[in-house]
């Protein structure tokens, strides 16, 4: 070994005054894409705990009878959602257990030309949940955690899809259908900036009707642990498949032009509260307004 | 930025850290670990180190050829004397009890908390030679929570307060670890968060688990496991004790599986025993049936723990096998057990042979390192 290579014992090993030292202070700020694990071709899951054989039989099954023959999705301006970056779909939410997910889902997947995987944020509540906690991730569920949102939308460059309404959402009973409530914090523009992806504003008429909420029972929600104990058409009075229940309303898809981030500034404005709070205003509003007009055009609630 | 599809910090965690390639002289604590003894067999293959000393309390459980053993319980004093004596420069710390049926709760925090307090407190000081800290610290550092990340970075903690004793101490063992790395920047001061480990030498709760015909699981969970490849560990000690790799990095190889996948590459059956509700009351019976399931396993059998392995493969470490290669290597290893059995041999240190081996001027000392371990197999880290 060369002696001028050696680094002397009792010199810092980190020389702390300059970086551009031979051997720098090695922290970097986030590790790169390309050190993602690879796919192993021969796994039937993803690092997610996503199952294709899962989401296949149920897509093929389930889904498709509920997209194609019940609810009769019809689909507007699918090519605004971006075929190849990252992408957070933002939708509106409604219905006890609401079938919007799954219909935004295969909607992509049957009429994008470039079909993806959605991966679907969803309460930590199903994580602990026995059952659902095992379904859930096999047909992409994601826990609504930053991290997990960061990390496919940046790393991964996935698209996914998140309500920022949230619990507020299903909670609404059906009187308050199409009334978009508060949008959170605006955490999800913010996770969106970070991340330098797209933000697609989504709106799906149909979802409301389908299974309408009558009523919440804290009670009922308290003893059975779940995050809310809703009255339907069919639940709880055909048990758990009464969740199933759904009422055959005409679904409509519409989504909206992208919101390209990066050119409000990336990751740096996610930092700005007032630019985050005022971009969650306008997708907001700009949902509201669209399902307004969805609304208006519609003449029945059953057949479109 | 000009080009969205580069971060600034790319540039910088892409180039492997450099090499660090002087002479080492180095301390392995824990030498009668099965961690302790891995790393010193491996260490003993590569010539540049000059000396490599094991200190730990009981005698060695692994055949070394070069490594002294000295017997020193947890007395800073007597092991700031040896490192000074022998001018150590590289401690790497493999001590850590991650098992909470490994130990009593007292000796693991004895272990855990007050050893590293004492193995840092050996190395401190203005005229201290350790230029260099290696600490293997765990997963469990994250716990085991319903709002964690599915991939925890290393600059994320746990969202909640530790709740079992083990958790406790490790977390408290690397805030000990972290204030001496501030206190000593002349120290290059590395942690590792190892995942847990399977292969088919050494026994965790999760090759004992995994072990059973039946694999228990909670019944309505399939939670994502993460595990590391014994030999991996074994590498990455070295990696970090002859890289600039200062900081925190996790420790786990590539791939999150289900546990049902898991036990299908096995080729076992689960058994859904545990009930998510009152699973208390139920690994209570097991412990009295004799078979005992760690309280830091129940968690994981619930909510599974992933770890974003990418800031340490950033250093220009590889692993060697994937989780679900590491997966089916003890999955080989358990189908060959029962026909191998018998046939391993065991080690026994008998203090006046080893002194003679190494000290008498009749032994014939040709080349250094045949006996090595892993290292010997393979490239030695392109130094």
């Amino acid at each position: 070994m060369a002696d001028e290579r050696r680094t002397p014992l009792n010199a810092p090993v980190v020389a702390p005054e300059s970086e551009e030292a031979a051997l720098p202070a090695r922290r970097p700020a986030e590790a790169p894409r390309d050190l993602l694990p690879a796919i192993e071709p021969e796994r039937r899951l993803n690092d997610w705990g996503r199952s294709e054989r899962v989401e296949g039989f149920m897509d093929r099954t389930l889904i498709e009878f509920f997209y194609r023959y019940w609810f009769r999705v019809e689909v507007e301006g699918i090519d605004n959602v971006p075929a190849e970056s990252g992408a957070l779909l933002v939708s509106n939410h409604a219905g006890a257990l609401p079938p919007d997910a799954a219909m935004i889902a295969k909607a992509i997947r049957d009429e994008h030309p470039r079909p993806r995987p959605l991966y679907l944020t969803v309460e930590h509540f199903f994580k602990g949940f026995p059952g659902l906690s095992m379904l859930i991730p096999k047909i992409g569920g994601v826990a609504a955690h930053p991290a997990n949102v960061h990390r496919l939308l940046y790393d991964e460059r996935q698209l996914v899809l998140v309500f920022p309404e949230g619990r507020k959402g299903t909670e609404k009973l059906y009187r308050d259908r199409y009334r978009l409530r508060r949008f959170g914090r605006g955490g999800f523009v913010e996770a969106a900036m970070r991340a330098e992806a797209q933000l697609v504003p989504t709106c799906v008429v149909g979802a409301e009707e389908a299974m309408p909420v009558f009523g919440q029972v804290d009670i009922l929600r308290r003893l059975t642990g779940l995050i809310y104990f809703p009255i339907t058409p069919t639940f709880p009075w055909l048990g758990p498949l009464g969740m199933l229940g759904y009422l055959p309303a005409k679904f409509r898809i519409r989504f909206l032009e992208p919101i390209d981030t990066l050119a409000l500034g990336g990751a740096e404005a996610a930092e700005d509260k007032a630019l985050v709070q005022t971009l969650a205003q306008e997708i907001r509003a700009q949902i509201q307004e669209n399902l307004h007009e969805m609304l208006a055009k519609r003449r029945s609630v059953w057949r479109g | 930025m000009s080009d969205p599809s580069r971060h600034p910090a790319e540039a910088l965690a892409e180039s492997p850290a450099p090499a660090d390639e002087s002479t080492r002289r180095v301390l392995v604590t824990g030498l009668s670990t099965y961690w302790g003894g891995r790393l010193a067999q491996a260490l003993e293959s590569f010539e540049q180190i000059e000396a490599i000393i094991g200190v730990d309390a009981s005698a060695p459980t692994r055949e070394l050829e070069r490594t002294e053993f000295v017997k020193v319980t947890n007395q800073h004093s007597l092991l700031e004397r040896i490192v000074r004596a022998a001018e150590i420069d590289t401690v790497i710390d493999t001590r850590l009890v991650v098992n909470s049926l490994m130990a009593t709760p007292r000796s693991a925090h004895e272990n855990n908390v007050i050893g590293t307090l004492n193995i840092l407190a050996a190395c401190t000081g203005p005229d201290s030679p350790v230029r260099r800290f290696v600490f293997k610290s765990s997963g469990h550092y994250y716990g085991c929570e319903q709002d964690d990340p599915a991939f925890f970075t290393e600059r994320m903690s746990r969202p909640h307060p530790p709740h079992t004793g083990l958790e406790r101490d490790i977390v408290e063992a690397e805030q000990t670890v972290g204030d001496f790395a501030e206190r000593n920047p002349r120290v290059t001061v590395t942690v590792l968060r190892c995942a847990n480990v399977l292969g088919p030498d050494v026994e965790t709760a999760f090759t004992r688990m995994f072990g059973l015909p039946l694999v228990p699981m909670m019944l309505g969970f399939d939670p994502r496991l993460q595990f590391v490849h014994e030999d991996d560990v074994v590498h990455a000690l070295e990696h970090a004790a002859f890289h600039v790799a200062p900081g925190v990095y996790n420790l786990a190889a590539d791939g999150v599986l289900a546990l049902s996948e898991i036990i299908g590459l096995l080729g076992k059956r689960a058994l859904p025993a545990l009930p998510p509700w009152g699973t208390g009351l139920m690994t209570g019976s097991l412990r009295r049936l004799g078979f005992r399931i760690p309280e830091e396993v129940i968690n994981q059998l619930r909510f599974g723990r992933g770890v974003d392995n990418r800031l340490f493969k950033a250093t220009g470490f590889r692993y060697s096998y994937t989780t679900r290669e590491t997966v089916l290597k003890l999955g080989e290893h358990q189908r060959l057990a029962p026909v191998m059995r018998g046939a391993e041999q065991t080690y026994t240190y008998e203090r006046e042979v080893e002194e003679f081996l190494r000290w008498s001027p009749h032994v014939r000392r040709e080349h250094p390192g045949e006996r090595g371990g892993v290292a010997a197999d393979r490239e030695p880290l392109g130094i």
